[in-house]
C-alpha cells in the first residue's frame, strides 16, 4: 500500500509557493499564538505531486471504464464542461461583488433557471441546494412552509414507499417530519390499495415523496392517480429526481401532478461526482410554492439581472447561491445538447438499459423482467446465494477482474441480493455487450468455479477489507495510526 | 448523437434484439408524454463563444479587497493539475474500496491534517460549506446533550446565521443571536457557536466562554479560519468540543460562492453523532493497510429516518484541493500566509487611520479582515476604486446591515502587496473629510 503523505515528510524539504516573512508578528497578543506546531509534513513540490498522481492510479473514474452504477447516473462527464467552469471570469468572480460587475454570471443562472422551468415543467428553479438530499431538505421545508401559510401545521407525516432511497426519510426527519413507509405492488409501482388505505387514516398528511421512474428502474405506471389521491387527502407531490435520466424529453414531472421536485445535475447533467462531490440539487416548484423557495432568486429587469427575495422564504439553505462552479457546467451540457439531443439522452439510456437487461434474461433473475425497464433494472441473486453460496457482493468483485466498476448492491432493500444496473447512454453497444458478455461467463463461473467469485477481486491494489476491524479499532487519523 | 455513442444501426440490431419495432415500446407505460420548448444546441466552437460573450460581462478586477466568507488566497499550481485528473474528478463516492483507495487514502490524509489543525481527535470527509457544517454541528450537540437551545454570537457571518436558522428552527432547536459572554447558559442550553475570528475579522481570549458553557455541560463549537490557526492557538488546545469552518481558503476558487468545503472536527466522544462520511484505516484479507468508509450505521442509507444526518456526501474533490494544499504549504508555508494576512492587515490600518474621515477600532485585534469607517458610502469609494485602478473594494457592510452606510469590511489576503493597499488608501485620500 502506497505511504501515507506524513510518512514522506523530511526536515527541512519545502516547495517554493509563497515566500517566508520575518515580519515579527507585533499584533497579537501571546496569549492568542498557537504554541505547538501544526504538524503538517516537509515535502518537495514533486514528491507531492508524485504521491497523489500515484493515488490517483489507484481510483476508478467514468474515465478508466464502464460504470454502471445503478442510481447514480455515471455518464461521461464532457471536457468542455470542466473548462467553462474554470474560465478565470467565472472561477475567480466573488459573490458579494457589486450587480453591475456580475451581470454575465446572473444571466447564466438566470438563463439555467429558466431551461430547468422548461424542461422539467415548473414555475420556478432555485439552484442553491448542492446535492440531491440537500434538494429534498429544501423541497420538504417548502411543504412545511407552505402549510403553515395556510394555517395547516398539523399535518405532519411524509409516506415514503419502500424502494425509496435511505435520504428520503433521513430528510423528513430533518425538517421535523414522521413517515410512514408504503409497500410496493406486484409489478414494482407504489401498492395502490395499500396507499388509500394509508392516507385515508393519515388525516396529517403532508405528502409523498416519490422517485419515478423508482429504483427498481420503472415508471409508476399509477402515478395521474397517486397524484390525485395525495392531492384529495390535501397533501403535496414530491418528486425525488434521482432518476430524471429516463425522462427528458418524454415526460415531464410538474405535468404528471409533482408539485415540488429536486434534480440531481450531477446524475442528469453529466457533472462529475468529484469522488462523492461537490453535486448540486436544484429545485423546481409549482406558482402555488415559489413564494417559498429559498433566497436569493435571481430576475430579469429592465436594468439588467438583479437578485431577488421570494416573499415567504424558507431562509437559506446554503451560503450565497449554492454550487455554481457545478451549475456553470451543467448550463455548458444543456445548450450543448439543446432540446433535441436532451431528449436523446434519455432514449438512449433507455434503450441501453432495456438491451442489457433482455442480453441478461436468460442467465439470471430479473424480478421486473416482464415489464420494460427505464434507466435501470436490477438483478436479484437470491437463487445463486442458496444453491451455490454466491452473494451480489461476490459478484461485484468477480466484475472488478474483468475491467467494470461494478454496479450498485444491496439496493433497493426490498429485492434481496440486488444488483442494480445503469448503463447511462454515454455507453456504446460495443460497450454493453463486453459487460454481458462479462456476466454471463460469471454465471457460469457461479456454477463450475465459485471460489472465483468468493476471492475476488484478484488483481486490485488491496484485496478485500476488514471493516469490521475499522469499526471495532478506529483509526480515523495519521495520528492515531502512530499509536 | 452528441456524448451518445449509439448509432440508428445499433438501435436496428438492439431493437431486433428486445423483439421491439421502436422505441415507443419501451415508454408505453409512461402517461403523460411531453416535449421540452425549444432549446437550441450548440457545437463545442459556439459553446465557447457563448461563454466568451458571458464572461465578458463579469469583471474580477486585478486586486481584490473582498472577503466576507469567500476568500482570494493563492492557489498553487499543483493543485489544478492533480485535482483534474479523471481518475479522482469522474470517480463516485468510494463505495468499492479495493478500485478507490485513492480517494479514500486523499480523504484520510485530509481528516488527519483537519485534526492537526484544530487540535482535535476526530473529523469527518467533509461537509457541503461552512454555514452548513455550523447547522450539523449545533445539531449534533443538541443529540449529544439532550437540549434545544443554541446561543450563537451576532459576530458569526449573517449568511452562517440564516442557514442555522433554517436548519435548527425546523426541528424545534430555539436559537439565540447575542453578544456572547459567560454568564448566559444554562441547563437547556446545548451549545454555544463562535467564531475566531468572526465576521468582522476580530480575534479574541474565549477561554472564560469555554469554560463557563462547559460548567453547564454545554457544548463550545467553535468557528475558524483555516489558515489563521497556523497562527491561533489551536481550538482543541483551548478545549473546545467541536470545530467548523469553512474550507475555501485552502486552494479552492472563490467561484461565485461555491463549490466549498465545510470542515467538521470533534473530540473523540461524538464519533457515533458524527454526521457526514468518514474515512477509516484497516487491513485488507492479505493483512496490507487499506482505507475505507466506516461507521456507516450513523448515516441514512442504513439508518434511514434515525440517521444522524441527511447528508450522503462529501465535497471530496474540494477536500483533495485543501489536502494539496496543506500538503504543499506545509506548517511553514501555511505560517507565511497567515502572517502576511497579518501584517497586510496592520499596515492597512495604520496607514488608513491616518487619513481624516476614515476610522477603525484601534481597540480590537483583527486577522485578514477589519471595519472601516468612511465619510461617505462604501460604495462610493469602491466605485472609483474600480474606475481609476481596476480593483474590487471591501463590502459595504449595509449588505447585511441596511443601518451600516458608512462602513465597509475589508480583507487582507496574501495576495495584497503593500502597493496595492497604498493604491487603495489613496483613493480614500480623495474623499478625506
Amino acid at each position: 500500500m502506497s505511504k501515507l503523505i506524513f510518512e514522506h515528510s523530511q526536515k527541512g524539504k519545502s516547495s517554493n509557493i509563497i515566500k517566508t516573512t520575518k515580519a515579527p508578528i507585533k499584533s497579537l497578543p501571546k496569549e492568542l499564538v498557537r504554541q505547538e506546531p501544526i504538524g503538517l509534513p516537509e515535502i518537495a513540490e514533486i514528491d507531492v505531486v508524485r504521491h497523489y498522481t500515484q493515488l490517483s492510479t489507484l481510483n476508478f473514474g467514468v474515465d478508466s471504464g464502464f460504470y454502471p452504477l445503478g442510481s447514480c447516473t455515471m455518464k461521461y462527464n464532457p471536457k468542455i464542461n470542466e473548462d467553462m467552469s474554470a474560465l478565470s471570469e467565472f472561477a475567480n468572480v466573488h459573490p458579494l461583488q457589486d450587480e453591475s460587475t456580475i451581470q454575465g454570471i446572473l444571466e447564466l443562472l438566470y438563463n439555467m433557471q429558466q431551461h430547468l422551468n422548461s424542461i422539467f415543467g415548473y414555475d420556478a428553479f432555485t439552484l442553491q441546494p448542492v446535492a440531491g438530499a440537500h434538494g429534498e431538505l429544501t423541497g420538504l421545508l417548502i411543504i412545511k412552509k407552505y402549510f403553515e401559510s395556510k394555517s395547516e401545521s398539523f399535518r405532519n407525516i411524509i409516506l415514503i414507499p419502500d424502494s425509496a432511497h435511505g435520504t428520503n426519510p433521513a430528510s423528513a426527519t430533518s425538517v421535523g417530519y414522521r413517515t410512514k413507509s408504503i409497500p410496493s405492488g406486484p409489478r414494482g409501482g407504489v401498492d395502490i390499495e395499500a396507499l388509500k388505505k394509508v392516507v385515508s387514516s393519515t388525516p396529517n398528511l403532508a405528502g409523498l415523496m416519490l422517485t419515478n421512474p423508482n429504483t427498481l428502474g420503472l415508471f409508476d405506471e399509477n402515478i395521474i392517480e397517486i397524484a390525485a389521491i395525495i392531492h384529495q387527502a390535501g397533501g403535496l407531490l414530491y418528486y425525488d429526481g434521482a432518476n430524471a435520466n429516463a425522462t427528458l424529453g418524454i415526460t415531464k414531472p410538474a405535468e404528471l401532478g409533482f408539485d415540488v421536485a429536486h434534480i440531481n445535475l450531477h446524475k442528469t447533467f453529466a457533472t462529475p461526482h468529484g469522488g462523492g462531490g461537490p453535486g448540486s440539487g436544484p429545485v423546481g416548484v409549482t406558482k402555488e410554492l415559489a413564494p417559498f423557495l429559498p433566497g436569493p432568486m435571481i430576475t430579469k429587469t429592465a436594468n439588467g439581472y438583479t437578485f431577488n427575495n421570494p416573499a415567504q422564504s424558507i431562509g437559506k439553505v446554503h451560503s450565497f447561491y449554492g454550487n455554481v462552479g457545478v451549475v456553470i457546467k451543467a448550463y455548458a451540457y444543456i445548450v450543448t445538447l439543446g432540446s433535441q439531443g436532451l431528449r436523446e439522452v434519455s432514449e438512449n439510456a433507455i434503450i441501453n438499459a432495456n438491451y442489457m437487461m433482455e442480453r441478461l434474461k436468460p442467465y439470471y433473475t430479473i424480478p421486473f423482467g416482464f415489464r420494460t425497464c427505464k434507466h435501470e433494472f436490477v438483478i436479484s441473486m437470491s437463487k445463486e446465494k442458496k444453491e451455490h453460496g454466491v452473494r451480489a457482493l461476490d459478484v461485484a468483485k468477480r466484475l472488478i477482474d474483468y475491467g467494470f466498476h461494478p454496479p450498485t448492491i444491496y439496493f433497493p432493500l426490498i429485492v434481496s441480493e440486488c444488483l442494480m444496473i445503469e448503463p447511462t447512454e454515454t455507453e456504446s453497444r460495443e460497450s454493453l455487450d463486453t459487460f454481458c458478455d462479462a456476466m454471463i461467463a460469471i454465471s457460469k463461473e457461479i456454477r463450475e468455479t465459485p471460489e472465483l467469485l468468493l476471492e475476488a477481486p484478484h488483481n486490485t491494489p488491496v484485496k478485500r477489507l476488514d471493516e469490521a476491524k475499522a469499526v471495532k479499532e478506529p483509526k480515523l487519523t495519521f495520528a492515531s495510526f502512530c499509536k | 448523437m452528441k456524448y451518445s455513442p449509439i448509432t440508428e444501426i445499433d438501435k436496428t440490431i438492439m431493437f431486433e434484439e428486445m423483439k421491439i419495432t421502436g422505441f415507443s415500446s419501451l415508454v408505453e407505460d409512461i402517461s403523460v408524454k411531453t416535449e421540452i420548448s425549444h432549446i437550441p444546441d450548440l457545437s463545442e466552437m459556439e459553446v465557447k463563444s457563448h461563454f466568451q460573450s458571458l464572461i465578458q460581462k463579469n469583471i474580477i478586477g486585478s486586486k481584490t479587497f473582498l472577503g466576507a466568507g469567500a476568500y482570494n488566497h493563492y492557489i498553487p499550481s499543483v493543485i489544478n493539475h492533480i485535482a483534474g485528473r479523471s481518475e479522482y474528478y469522474t470517480a463516485y463516492t468510494p463505495y468499492q474500496p479495493e478500485i478507490s483507495q485513492g480517494t479514500l487514502q486523499a480523504i484520510f490524509e485530509f481528516q488527519s491534517m483537519i485534526c492537526s489543525l484544530t487540535g482535535m481527535d476526530i473529523a469527518n470527509a467533509s461537509m457541503y460549506d461552512g454555514a452548513t457544517a455550523v447547522a450539523e454541528a449545533a445539531i449534533l450537540a443538541c443529540s449529544s446533550t439532550n437540549r434545544s437551545k443554541i446561543i450563537v454570537s451576532e459576530t458569526l457571518h449573517p449568511e452562517y446565521i440564516k442557514v442555522l436558522e433554517t436548519y435548527l428552527i425546523n426541528r424545534n432547536i430555539s436559537v439565540e443571536i447575542t453578544n456572547i459572554h459567560q454568564n448566559q447558559f444554562d441547563e437547556n442550553t446545548a451549545a454555544v457557536v463562535n467564531a475566531c475570528p468572526d465576521f468582522f475579522g476580530v480575534i479574541k481570549d474565549y477561554r472564560s466562554v469555554i469554560d463557563a458553557i462547559h460548567s453547564c455541560k454545554g457544548l463550545y463549537i467553535a468557528v475558524a479560519d483555516p489558515i489563521s490557526l497556523a497562527l491561533l492557538e489551536s481550538p482543541g488546545k483551548l478545549n473546545a468540543d467541536i470545530v467548523v469552518g469553512e474550507g475555501q481558503p485552502l486552494g479552492i476558487p472563490i467561484s461565485f460562492g461555491g463549490p466549498y468545503l465545510g470542515f467538521m472536527a470533534a473530540k473523540k466522544e461524538y464519533l457515533r453523532l458524527l454526521p457526514g462520511r468518514i474515512i477509516g484505516a484497516t487491513i485488507d484479507k492479505e493483512g496490507k493497510q487499506a482505507f475505507v468508509l466506516t461507521f456507516q450505521t450513523r448515516e441514512q442509507h442504513i439508518r434511514r429516518e434515525k440517521a444522524t444526518s441527511n447528508i450522503c456526501s462529501n465535497q471530496a474533490l474540494c477536500a483533495l484541493r485543501a489536502t494539496l494544499y496543506m500538503a504543499l504549504m506545509g506548517d511553514k508555508g501555511m505560517t507565511s500566509v497567515a502572517q502576511r494576512c497579518l501584517e497586510n492587515n496592520r499596515y492597512f490600518k495604520e496607514t488608513i487611520s491616518k487619513i481624516p474621515g476614515f476610522h477603525i477600532n484601534e481597540n480590537e485585534i483583527t486577522y485578514k479582515e477589519f471595519v472601516l469607517q468612511t465619510p461617505v458610502p462604501a460604495e462610493e469609494i469602491n466605485k472609483k476604486l474600480l474606475a481609476d485602478f481596476g480593483m474590487i473594494g471591501g463590502l459595504p457592510l449595509s449588505k447585511y446591515f441596511p443601518e451600516r452606510n458608512n462602513e465597509m469590511l475589508i480583507c487582507t489576503t496574501e495576495i495584497l502587496t503593500f502597493d496595492d493597499i497604498n493604491q487603495f488608501v489613496s483613493i480614500c485620500k480623495s474623499f478625506a473629510a
